[in-house]
């Protein structure tokens, strides 16, 4: 009989995960999928595109149920895993169906947070992750309501986006000088903001929001500079905490995320953990590529094989805001490195590749993200490319034709 | 050049460039342009052109022009006036000038290619009325030996035969001429010659150029040596039988004197082939093909006439020709080809310091008959100063005002820095011009007088067989661009000749030359077309090209002379003339261990004022180079592509290397066309030393002693602008007329924040730009609307990028996205940069190109005409076709010799 392996959480690194486990152990493990959100998973990086109008619910599913089906996985989807008897190896849910295992998996995922500020649980304050807010939203945009965005990362800037899109007023805050910092240089950064701010977004950097004002619900958003905002809506999109309170309270080994090994083990036998929940030597990630990473190690693992996983290169390679962006590596260009850059702002393309000791060690792409992946490719070869250098800014086809 | 107006109609006027004189049919586009085609009906060139003359549609823009009348103010800034400020500043100043120091302190130096019309009025004023013979031009520069030597020779200063011969020659010598690049459509007028009739060809230059290419024999000589090849010539035809002793009985002088000279000189095949550097067998060869062969034309050029014994040379060559009696007959005789469109129109009114007027000198009675012809109240009485003298009389003083037009002395002339400073003392420096700037405009010139340029003038010129053919008018002039001949007759009057110069069209002035040469002439000298002397106005604008002499009342053409002896000395008798020893004026030393040659290339014209202006032109050589033989390259320490610092006594030139076989042992060669507005550090005139011919005056340029060095730039690339541009100190540049605009080719030893700053204010506000700082890479592109509008690429030396694809982006009305994406790496999206640099100018095809079709099979250069139509308008670029041909197949044989060694 098939060993019970329970995953907990039914988001984009639980099916990675099940289509790992397919392509190289099917039928070794009976797999049941615990997921809260009433429905199929789906791709959560194309919510903003929801909001936005540009697809629909229906099109962001990432399989049809009968795929899950061919896989042998049972799903329980609805359904809140609210606590772990260890001693009895069974996951206790909400359904008050109690689902036995021989070996869990923790991808629960992450939250937005919401900042500790006065006011912030008036009505009219929102998070932006997962359906239901994309939903809230909506209704929102649909009356031309004035809505803050707080926080300048790559959620805020899809927010924002989507609820212009929608029809909206939106204006985003964001603490730093400059936009998605823990991806973009200062350059970037800033067409980044040119770009946005075309389309529509009011953008306020170096903007600490005070306090949310309001009787009741949502009427304006103050700064610490004194500034104060006009609202009807406060999202808040300003980082996001790994789900990990379940573990905790199992026993399981947590810091920030849940501890993992280089095997996407925890600190309890035969409990892992992958995606945004975890941390992996010290980092837990906010992006989709590493919990896909992470997902394949783990199923060659689980599969008996022997695999290792030695952390990602962070990459970004997404459309925020309706705009190509990707940023890689050591992207901030490290003392003793140095850079080639490209800057064609009225085309709304800024690229920047950083080489150190011949090879390439970061990039930041805006606009143009043709090559994103052969940077990437490059970026995590760590291959010498001092014969590609002449021609490295203007991709693949060119610098290794010359 | 689309939609032509079917009402405008074609113009027939005769080409602004060479000496050969071709007929052109310009058909103006009602836009300031036209289209150009040759003349079908010309016999100079039965509608053949050039690569230059094709692209005389490209050079007729206003961009460049001197619009104005211009003086320089108290500020030293040069200020727009009225033509009437401009004439009578110019004649008050001159009128004082002389007045305090005499007639002889002015001088006008001409040009070979203004109009026979322009060039009487000059010569009329300047000796007739100011009373001085102070008239030069840059034909002293091109042709002044061969003047000397016909006249030492002849009596006169006659070219004895005519384009026809040939056509009906058995043997074309070729000595120091590059005709297949300076004189292209006579040149593919004698290959038709060696194809219908089988002619054979021998080349004689230092240097193997294109016109080596098609040879039967080549002859490498010792620069200057020229001299001891004819006399040992001269030796062997008279030891082996070949002398016509009849006619030198009968028509000529001082032979057995010129013969034991030229046997002193070189009196036999082995004494000749130590003298010249030529291997016994070559002269052998030459001599015995010489000797067999009746019909046999020598043509020379600026390797002859170019030399401190020039005139000696050319005398060497004629001496063989009165020797043999080969000369005014069909298919025989000496041929000097000119360099410029007039300069025999120069030589026919009399416009050099040396000649009075229509072929008279400064004998007493030949000045008193001009004085009376002219009514002149004070007739030079002697010869003036010789181009090279002129300007170092300039420099010391002596001549303190001086008028210059239609030339470029501060390019052209030797020892051109000191030239240069010497017209910066000018009390008075008039230039008439075409251009707002040039080298000679910027050396100080205090009155700019604008003049019509080809296209706008209207009068006569005259080819190197004696042909005056109309130049004609077919646009609107330029600004308030007047003709030279009325700028001139203008300022006689307001000296007070205004009765001597009441012209009112160049018709008037024609029948006034034409009188003066039949003016008490009677056979007796040679230049007379009296014939014309009453043509009516609408007979001149209609007249068809005419070889002279056209005497009154003769009707029978006379397309050659002395076939029957009938010289133009007292005696009727030709001069043999003994020559001296050939010897180069200077010595190389340690310090100067070459010789540097200078000369022309084949698609640039003088100092590139109209060539220039072509895109099309400025494909095949773009930038200024010093070609070097790969065993002095390698002591000298430069390499092919590098740039090379030459040296000489007198100034220092940059330029690129090429390195080349072709080129002799310890000869340099560089181009004369590029000056201080194409290129930063090419002006080549600076290097050349001013030795003169004793008796023709004309400079040396061919042989000054120089040495050469590395002279390295970390940094190359180029710049794509709308408009010219100053470029940052220090920066080797050069200036390429490009579809749209103009492209600099640059070098530099800064960094990347230098070029940052210079791009600076050329922003604007839509900019693309790419940087690898710690290569030193820097490009960037501006753009309005979607067009670029300047552009810069600069990085390592080594890189090698090309420009090709950028320009093609450059002359597009708009770059796509696409294109815009890729622009900044010099690459192309659709295959641009893959045509290689242009060879054949006149379809603009590229090396690569043809390189290609060679590989595919083509292989012949008419193969190649097929396939790619390159070489099949004016040929010139054929021999470096089958250049290519044979360097693919040497090739082919070393990777074949490769691939048997690793077989074995």
């Amino acid at each position: 009989m098939s060993e019970a392996l329970v995953i907990i959480g039914n988001g984009m690194a639980a099916a990675k995960l099940v289509d790992e486990l397919a392509q190289c152990a099917l039928g070794r493990y009976a797999i049941a999928v615990i997921g809260d959100e009433p429905r199929l998973a789906y791709n959560r990086v194309l919510l903003s595109s929801v909001l936005a109008g540009e697809a629909t619910h229906d099109e962001i599913e990432l399989r049809p149920a009968s795929w899950w089906r061919d896989r042998g996985v049972t799903l329980k989807y609805g359904a809140t895993a609210t606590s772990i008897d260890m001693a009895a190896r069974e996951v206790l849910t909400s359904t008050g169906k109690p689902e036995p295992f021989s070996k869990l998996v923790f991808a629960t995922g992450s939250s937005a947070l919401r900042l500790p500020v006065p006011g912030a649980e008036l009505a009219g304050v929102h998070t932006f992750r997962d359906r239901s807010d994309v939903d809230g939203l909506l209704e929102l945009a649909a009356q031309n309501k004035r809505v803050v965005v707080v926080g300048g990362g790559l959620l805020g800037l899809e927010a924002a986006y989507g609820l212009v899109k929608a029809g909206a007023s939106v204006t985003l805050i964001h603490l730093m000088d400059r936009l998605m910092e823990r991806q973009l240089d200062a350059a970037a950064a800033a067409l980044l903001k040119t770009l946005v701010e075309r389309k529509g977004v009011t953008v306020l950097l170096e903007a600490n929001t005070a306090r949310i004002c309001g009787d009741g619900s949502v009427q304006g958003v103050e700064l610490t500079d004194g500034r104060r905002l006009e609202a009807d809506a406060v999202i808040f999109a300003a980082g996001i905490r790994p789900n990990a309170s379940l573990a905790r309270e199992a026993g399981v080994p947590v810091n920030r995320g849940i501890v993992v090994d280089d095997r996407m083990a925890t600190g309890t036998e035969n409990i892992f953990a992958l995606g945004e929940c975890a941390e992996h030597r010290g980092t837990c990630y906010g992006l989709v590529a590493p919990a896909y990473e992470q997902a394949k190690v783990l199923a060659q693992h689980l599969a008996g094989r022997s695999a290792a996983y030695e952390g990602s290169v962070l990459a970004t390679n997404l459309k925020v805001s309706g705009v190509s962006v990707f940023s890689a590596g050591d992207f901030m260009a490290a003392e003793g490195s140095e850079t080639l850059l490209l800057n064609d702002i009225r085309h709304g393309i800024y690229k920047k590749l950083v080489i150190a000791e011949g090879r390439l060690t970061g990039a930041v792409l805006v606009g143009d993200t043709h090559d994103a992946l052969w940077y990437l490719e490059l970026i995590r070869s760590g291959a010498d490319v001092a014969r590609l250098r002449a021609n490295l800014m203007f991709g693949r086809s060119l610098a290794e034709a010359a | 050049m689309t939609a032509m107006d079917p009402n405008l109609r074609a113009t027939k006027t005769s080409c602004p460039y060479c000496g050969v004189g071709c007929g052109v049919l310009a058909t103006p586009d009602g836009t300031g342009g036209a289209a150009i085609a040759g003349d079908p009906e010309h016999p100079a060139n039965f509608g053949r052109l050039c690569s230059k003359g094709s692209a005389l549609g490209e050079t007729l823009g206003q961009s460049e022009r001197l619009l104005h009348p211009m003086i320089r103010g108290e500020s030293g800034a040069m200020q727009q006036v009225a033509w009437g400020t401009a004439l009578d500043h110019a004649a008050d100043r001159f009128r004082a000038i002389i007045r305090q120091h005499g007639p002889d302190s002015v001088a006008f130096y001409l040009s070979g290619q203004l109009l026979t019309e322009d060039y009487y009025v000059a010569n009329k004023l300047m000796k007739g009325f100011i009373g001085s013979a102070n008239v030069d031009t840059n034909s002293r520069l091109c042709m002044a030996s061969s003047v000397a030597g016909h006249k030492r020779a002849f009596g006169a200063d006659t070219v004895p035969g005519c384009y026809e011969d040939l056509d009906e020659a058995d043997l074309l010598v070729l000595a120091g001429s590059n005709a297949a690049w300076c004189h292209p459509v006579l040149y593919q007028r004698m290959l038709a010659n060696k194809q219908a009739r089988g002619a054979r060809i021998v080349v004689i230059d230092p240097r193997r150029t294109d016109t080596a290419g098609d040879d039967d024999l080549f002859l490498g000589l010792k620069p200057g040596t020229d001299t001891a090849l004819f006399s040992g010539l001269l030796a062997y035809l008279a030891d082996n039988g070949a002398l016509d002793q009849d006619y030198i009985d009968a028509h000529t002088m001082g032979f057995d004197e010129a013969l034991a000279r030229a046997r002193h000189i070189a009196g036999s095949v082995a004494s000749t082939a130590l003298a010249t550097g030529l291997p016994e067998t070559d002269v052998a060869a030459f001599f015995h093909l010489f000797r067999n062969t009746p019909r046999v034309v020598t043509l020379y050029s600026q390797g002859v006439n170019q030399s401190a014994q020039g005139t000696d040379k050319v005398n060497a060559i004629l001496n063989c020709h009165l020797a043999t009696g080969r000369i005014g007959r069909i298919g025989m005789g000496p041929f000097s080809l000119t360099g410029q469109p007039n300069a025999m129109g120069g030589r026919e009114v009399g416009g050099l310091a040396n000649q009075l007027a229509a072929h008279m000198g400064f004998t007493p009675p030949e000045i008193d008959r001009v004085r009376r012809f002219w009514k002149a109240p004070r007739i030079a009485t002697h010869e003036g100063l010789k181009a090279v003298q002129m300007f170092e009389a300039i420099g010391r003083g002596q001549i303190k005002a001086l008028w210059v037009i239609g030339t470029n002395p501060v390019v052209s002339l030797p020892d051109a820095d000191a030239v240069r400073a010497a017209v910066g003392t000018l009390d008075l420096f008039v230039v008439s011009e075409n251009v707002r700037s040039n080298d000679t405009v910027n050396a100080g010139a205090h009155v700019l007088l604008p003049a019509h340029a080809w296209g706008e003038k209207s009068g006569t010129v005259t080819n190197s067989e004696r042909r005056i053919s109309r130049q004609r008018s077919f646009l609107k002039p330029a600004g308030e661009a007047m003709p030279d001949w009325w700028i001139l007759s203008e300022v006689a009057r307001r000296l007070g000749f205004g009765a001597g110069f009441n012209y009112s069209s160049a018709a008037d002035i024609f029948r006034e030359h034409a009188a003066l040469s039949a003016f008490e002439n009677n056979g007796r000298r040679d230049f007379d077309i009296g014939g014309l002397a009453k043509v009516s106005d609408d007979g001149f604008d209609s007249m068809a090209p005419v070889l002279w002499p056209v005497r009154e009342g003769t009707t029978q053409p006379q397309p050659r002379f002395f076939a029957e002896g009938a010289f133009f000395a007292k005696d009727f008798r030709a001069r043999f003339i003994a020559v001296e020893m050939p010897e180069l004026r200077s010595a190389t030393s340690a310090a100067r261990p070459l010789r540097l040659n200078t000369g022309r290339i084949r698609d640039q014209w003088h100092t590139m004022t109209r060539t220039g202006l072509s895109p099309r032109l400025g494909q095949h050589l773009p930038e200024p180079f010093v070609e070097i033989h790969p065993d002095d390259a390698v002591p000298a320490g430069v390499s092919d592509g590098g740039y090379a610092k030459l040296t000489t006594d007198y100034g220092t030139c940059i330029l690129k290397v090429v390195i080349s076989p072709r080129q002799q042992r310890g000869l340099l060669f560089a181009p004369i066309h590029w000056n201080d507005e194409t290129a930063s550090f090419a002006r080549v005139g600076a290097l050349v030393a001013p030795f003169v011919d004793p008796f023709s005056g004309q400079p040396e340029n061919k042989a000054t002693p120089v040495s050469i060095a590395p002279h390295a730039y970390a940094q190359r690339g180029f710049v794509l602008s709308r408009k010219p541009l100053d470029l940052p100190e220090q920066a080797l540049w050069t200036r390429i007329a490009i579809t749209g605009g103009v492209g600099y080719v640059i070098a530099h030893n800064s960094d990347v924040a230098t070029w940052k700053e210079w791009f600076q204010p050329l922003r604007g506000d839509d900019v693309a730009e790419f940087e690898d700082t710690a290569r030193g890479v820097f490009r960037v592109a501006s753009f309005v609307d979607d067009r670029i509008e300047t552009c810069l690429f600069i990085g390592p030396a080594t890189d090698g990028v090309e420009w090709e694809a950028v320009k093609a982006l450059f002359a597009a009305e708009a770059v796509s996205c696409d294109q815009r994406r890729l622009l900044l790496s010099g690459k192309s999206v659709d295959g641009h940069a893959s045509a290689g640099p242009i060879v054949c100018a006149c379809f603009g095809v590229g090396r690569t190109t043809i390189c290609d079709a060679i590989a595919a099979g083509a292989g012949s250069a008419a193969e190649i005409g097929a396939q790619l139509k390159a070489g099949t308008n004016c040929g010139s670029c054929i021999p470096e076709l089958k250049r290519l041909i044979a360097g693919a197949e040497a090739a082919s044989v070393d990777d074949a010799e490769r691939k048997l060694a690793v077989a074995q």
